[in-house]
């Protein structure tokens, strides 16, 4: 009987029909890939993405020189050089990230005691050469004005969770 | 008969006619890649080629135009010759066999008595430009892919010629057109069922399409036959396949499934015109070759051969024996 049985599978081919039966059936279901450049998934508040340095609302940049990103980072990615500005406030004379560096750990963003450097939604930050993944203040905070407001958002979502 | 009469103008009315199947044979190519990219997507929940023009339909055209753009890389150690040739053989061999198909009521180019020899023969023929590339490109990969592909395409010949037979005996004519007519009441599909199936299968052999298509092998053989070649003479390869199966399934239809014929010889059908039903039967006979593309995974070398010789083969000669035994005792030889 499990000679017959064997035999009739194969001359109607069930498994084969059967098989595709499956690929027509996963033919008509809705498609899983997105239409990528046109169309993004959706990102976490917490995504870390390409660095950004803040500003207060008045335009006051919020980083205080303090270097504890600096002492945090595990890649050693930044590097800064402060001095007193002429009004006497402690300023950074120089911030530079090097993203080549950068393992986006996020660490630098929770040590930041004024939320000065954060992490922030943009991914698509790709160059053609290496010397433009190399940031310097005036790219981080030209990133932090474009991209505040989401910045700020993203704070005040994750804030609860604090 | 003057030259002009008896010469120039037939010689140009032969040339157009020609050119009225290849053009739109190789434009059906392209878009046959693009359909087999955008079905298999849909199959595994993907979508295709969707950058390239609406909906992607133009990505068939820069694959065109970025393959003819390449530089064309021919080994040192490759017999140039023969490595030219191949490609172009097989590519000329995949539309030379379109001359006997019939498109519809009278539309085929030479109406010859022994059409489907002919196609038969030129459908062999297509070995030849798969072994020639795996020899002269003087590589282990492309020499086993051709070995492979000799081995196998003669194999499901055989079965194949049994098949043709089998439906010859039913027809009494090798006229291509003959063969659609006589299947104006039944299709031979439903008679001959299981030759049906055993041809479909023999035709995505013959073509070296999956599940059978170890003489290209990427996984094994790096490509096979193909793997020396680049650009120009790599697309020539391409386009010959894909022209292949789209004969194979002329084929398939003109056999098996009534050619031209309307499904149901009753007015909403009999109105459209025998070349659409041509298209849509062959379009269909494309799909399943796609559908089974992305379902079934490769066989195993011996597998093959198995299927071919054990399988195929006895059942071919069974069914003629049949067939032939059918007709004689009821009397339903063609007269």
């Amino acid at each position: 009987m499990a000679f017959i049985d064997r035999a009739a599978r194969s001359l109607l081919m069930t498994e084969l029909l059967s098989g595709l039966g499956l690929t027509l059936k996963a033919m008509f279901k809705p498609k899983v890939t997105l239409n990528y450049p046109y169309e993004k998934g959706p990102i976490s508040p917490r995504f870390r993405g390409e660095h950004a340095l803040r500003r207060y609302p008045n335009g006051e940049e919020r980083c205080i020189a303090c270097k504890l990103c600096e002492a945090i980072c595990p890649a050693q990615a930044i590097t800064i050089e402060a001095e007193p500005r002429e009004d006497g406030s402690r300023r950074t004379t120089r911030y530079d990230i090097d993203m080549t560096k950068c393992i986006y750990c996020g660490f630098c963003q929770e040590a930041c005691p004024v939320d000065a450097i954060v992490e922030g939604p943009n991914f698509e930050f790709s160059t053609e050469t290496r010397e433009e993944l190399y940031y310097n203040k005036q790219k981080l905070l030209e990133n932090g004005d474009r991209w505040e407001p989401q910045l700020a958002a993203n704070i005040a979502a994750d804030a609860p969770y604090r | 008969m003057g030259f002009w009469d008896g010469y120039v103008w037939p010689l140009i009315l032969i040339v157009l006619s020609v050119l009225a199947i290849v053009v739109p044979i190789i434009l059906l190519v392209a878009y046959l890649t693009y359909a087999e990219r955008k079905v298999m997507g849909a199959m595994q929940l993907r979508q295709g080629p969707m950058v390239v023009g609406p909906f992607g339909l133009l990505q068939p055209i820069a694959d065109g135009v970025k393959l003819m753009a390449k530089e064309t890389i021919i080994p040192s150690g490759a017999n140039r010759v023969v490595f030219i040739v191949a490609p172009m053989l097989t590519f000329f061999l995949a539309l030379v066999a379109w001359a006997v198909i019939p498109f519809d009521d009278g539309w085929v180019l030479a109406n010859i008595n022994v059409g489907i020899l002919y196609l038969f023969a030129i459908s062999s023929l297509g070995v030849y430009g798969i072994v020639m590339a795996g020899w002269a490109s003087n590589s282990r990969y492309a020499f086993l892919g051709g070995l492979r592909s000799a081995a196998q395409m003669v194999s499901y010949e055989v079965s194949m010629g049994f098949i043709i037979i089998s439906v010859l005996l039913c027809v009494g004519s090798l006229n291509l057109s003959d063969i659609v007519r006589a299947q104006q009441d039944l299709w031979f599909c439903i008679p001959l069922f299981p030759m049906f199936v055993i041809f479909f299968v023999s035709t995505v052999a013959e073509t070296n399409r999956l599940p059978f298509d170890l003489p290209e092998g990427e996984s094994e053989i790096a490509g096979g036959f193909m793997v020396e070649y680049s650009a120009m003479t790599y697309a020539l390869f391409f386009l010959g396949e894909y022209a292949n199966m789209i004969l194979m399934s002329g084929m398939t239809t003109v056999l098996f499934l009534g050619g031209w014929l309307s499904p149901f010889a009753f007015p909403p059908f009999t109105w459209i015109p025998g070349v659409i039903w041509f298209a849509l039967k062959v379009a269909a006979c494309l799909f399943v070759f796609i559908w089974i593309r992305a379902t079934f995974p490769r066989y195993r070398y011996d597998q093959l051969m198995r299927l071919g010789w054990k399988v195929f083969l006895p059942a071919s000669l069974f069914w003629i024996v049949l067939t032939a035994g059918a007709l004689i005792a009821f009397d339903w030889l063609p007269k």
